[in-house]
């Protein structure tokens, strides 16, 4: 499961989270969603620390986030 | 051995969930957001009535699962007086822009702080008026161009910026001032905490309370989202510094 | 258990409010009307209302907006150039469906004029004032006994249509006084706490959102739609006016508030010199009691629209009567009150000596 996810419908690529990430691994992807946009996307999962920097600067509340614990 | 996620973050519960009107970039939806984790995190959603101003952020009671009025230009204040006034166990806050609060408003504001009566003022400022397309608002900066004042603000033509929480900070009042910027992670986090005091001086009774949000119109400004926050951190905190002008005793 | 009390009219009218459940009520000081708000700030907390003073009648009227949205029975008062600040405000209220009542004590202007009695803001009260298609109630008592009365009525129609109801009088009712009973003290506790109101949601499955604001054209349309049906049914159902010696009439004085009181003593006097003259007395002026007065078409052979003001009621009366009855008109302005002898003199020279 996803540590980073994005939903892409309300993403609008303003890219403020691709310029706080601190492990640079949010990206603006290629794809279009369906208004447009060029949504943010996670590029290596696995290198998210949770810090949620992406997070808290998103004005579009598209991001949540998670993180595995030992069950 | 099995492993489960745990939730770091989700969208908060009083957070309506549709997409915003708002521009890419504009920290509009960043105050929205701080406001409904609040909410949430205070257990407030069942007694929140939310007064809305006229400007960019007109439809912010469409983003909410709480109860909303939509004020005139500039009345927020009043308007929220007489809710407060009917309903004093209530939640009672305004969202302001700047030309809203500073400008056609400014007598509301400044005797609703006055009367030092426990409502909260949530006041956005983006230098300029976003929604009739970037004209010259109180708060746009010295030489800043818009489209009122093509060769840049000049005192000799258009006066000098008003800080407001300065201004309000001198009454008597207000229990609660501050001004925070939502440039940055460290910036909104402590924004958020300092709404939340604001939030805590109306709850407990104490006063008025302001929170302004030095904040960007990517738009308007003709600059990147990225280059927005970059400006706020160069440029704007450099006249509006950043600080709690008034907390009187109670407030945490 | 009432018994009649000599009051000012400006604190009667303001006890007729809080006995017909008023509890809110926010307003900024004008002459001539002072003595309402102070009686209110008095007089409230007695019985578990507040009183605010704000900033500006602009203030006042958005306050008064706030507490509308919560479904409790709030008023303010001003007088004309006052009622002109909350223009804007009444408005809102129109335009996000609301209750509230609104008194405007008229004085002369325009402008600042001055605070003797008028009824120059007669068009502004029943056909605009602010923007766009709305419309409000509007009650013009001639006595404060009759003002007391009809601010029950100003509530109640005011909540059951979820509109604005004005309340017209002028300086000379504030300021004079007369004997007043007290018929009916409304139970504010026993009143429905309307569903749509804004009070937090304690529990309800949804938000409730008060606004004017309707971006989609085909929704505003809708909404204008609902609120000129809604209009229809108030000027259908709800006008009044007061026939007085109209039976036999072969003319009648159509007139409104303090000059219709001072217009019966000119038909007093004109029938006692043998010309048959009545008063048509609008008691409601929005709606316009068009219906009652067309009853005497026939019957007269001329009417006389009388005000302290230059042709406003007359459009009225001429849009009510125009083409089947003569008519004449007499009005003051900048604060003068003519005599019964005065408007009998103007009735004589338009209409002859009425044989």
């Amino acid at each position: 499961m996803e540590r980073v996810s994005i939903d892409e419908g309300r993403c609008k690529s303003c890219s403020l989270c691709v310029s706080v990430c601190p492990v640079k691994i949010l990206t603006i992807s290629d794809r279009l969603n369906e208004r447009g946009f060029r949504p943010a996307e996670c590029t290596d999962q696995a290198k998210c620390t949770s810090c949620g920097w992406c997070a808290v600067v998103c004005p579009d509340v598209a991001i949540a986030l998670y993180r595995e614990v030992k069950a | 051995m099995a492993e489960e996620m745990k939730v770091i973050y989700e969208r908060p519960k009083s957070w309506a969930n549709k997409v915003t009107h708002y521009c890419p970039g504009c920290t509009h939806g960043v105050a929205h957001r701080l406001i409904a984790e609040l909410v949430d995190e205070m257990d407030l959603i069942d007694k929140t009535i939310a007064v809305w101003p006229v400007g960019c952020a007109v439809f912010g009671y469409e983003y909410f699962n709480f109860d909303s009025v939509e004020a005139a230009h500039g009345r927020a204040p009043a308007m929220a007086t007489g809710i407060k006034v009917t309903n004093p166990d209530n939640f009672v806050f305004t969202y302001q822009g700047d030309g809203d609060i500073a400008s056609i408003g400014m007598a509301e504001v400044v005797h609703a702080a006055a009367r030092g009566w426990p409502i909260t003022v949530i006041f956005i400022n983006n230098g300029n008026y976003g929604m009739t397309g970037g004209q010259m608002a109180p708060t746009t900066l010295l030489g800043q161009k818009t489209t009122t004042t093509p060769m840049g603000r000049a005192p000799q033509l258009n006066g000098y910026p008003i800080r407001l929480p300065e201004m309000l900070a001198q009454l008597d009042g207000p229990a609660y001032i501050a001004r925070v910027s939502l440039d940055s992670p460290v910036n909104i986090r402590k924004a958020k905490a300092y709404m939340r005091k604001a939030f805590n001086a109306q709850i407990r009774g104490i006063g008025f309370s302001l929170v302004e949000c030095l904040s960007t119109c990517p738009t308007n400004w003709q600059l990147t989202p990225v280059e927005s926050m970059e400006r706020i951190r160069k440029e704007v905190m450099a006249y509006y510094p950043l600080g709690e002008f008034k907390v009187a005793e109670g407030v945490l | 258990m009432s018994e009649k009390v000599l009051m000012k009219g400006a604190e009667a009218l303001a006890e007729g409010a809080i006995r017909a459940g008023c509890r809110f009520y926010f307003g900024y000081p004008i002459t001539p009307q002072n003595e309402t708000p102070e009686y209110m700030s008095r007089r409230l907390p007695e019985v578990g209302g507040r009183f605010v003073q704000a900033e500006s009648e602009v203030a006042s009227i958005n306050m008064v907006y706030g507490a509308a949205c919560a479904g409790v029975r709030v008023m303010t008062s001003s007088s004309s150039p006052g009622i002109s600040l909350m223009q804007e405000g009444i408005s809102y209220i129109s335009g996000s469906g609301v209750p509230c009542v609104v008194m405007n004590a008229m004085r002369g202007g325009p402008g600042l004029g001055n605070v003797a009695p008028a009824q120059a803001d007669y068009l502004q009260a029943v056909k605009g004032g602010g923007n766009g298609d709305y419309k409000r109630i509007v009650l013009a008592p001639a006595s404060i006994q009759e003002g007391v009365d009809l601010f029950v009525d100003a509530f109640d129609l005011a909540d059951k249509y979820r509109m604005v109801v004005m309340v017209i009088v002028d300086g000379l009712i504030g300021q004079m006084m007369e004997p007043v009973e007290f018929k009916t003290t409304v139970d504010v506790n026993a009143l429905k706490k309307p569903d749509w109101a804004t009070t937090g949601r304690h529990g309800r499955d949804h938000a409730n959102i008060i606004s004017s604001l309707m971006m989609d054209t085909a929704t505003l349309e809708k909404w204008n739609l609902e609120l000129q049906a809604k209009y229809a049914q108030v000027a259908a159902t709800e006008s009044r006016i007061e026939e007085y010696e109209m039976a036999d009439a072969e003319y009648a004085i159509v007139a409104y508030g303090t000059m219709a009181r001072i217009a019966k003593t000119t038909v007093r006097t004109a029938r006692a010199r043998g010309i048959k003259l009545g008063l048509l007395r609008p008691i409601t002026v929005w709606p316009f009691p068009t219906k009652q007065l067309q009853k005497y078409v026939g019957q007269i052979k001329g009417a006389l629209t009388v005000e302290l003001a230059y042709r406003q009621l007359f459009e009225d009366v001429e849009l009510a009567l125009c083409g089947k009855v003569p008519l004449g008109w007499y009005g003051r302005g900048g604060g003068v009150v003519p005599g019964p002898q005065e408007i009998l003199a103007a009735f004589e020279e338009q209409f002859g000596k009425g044989r």
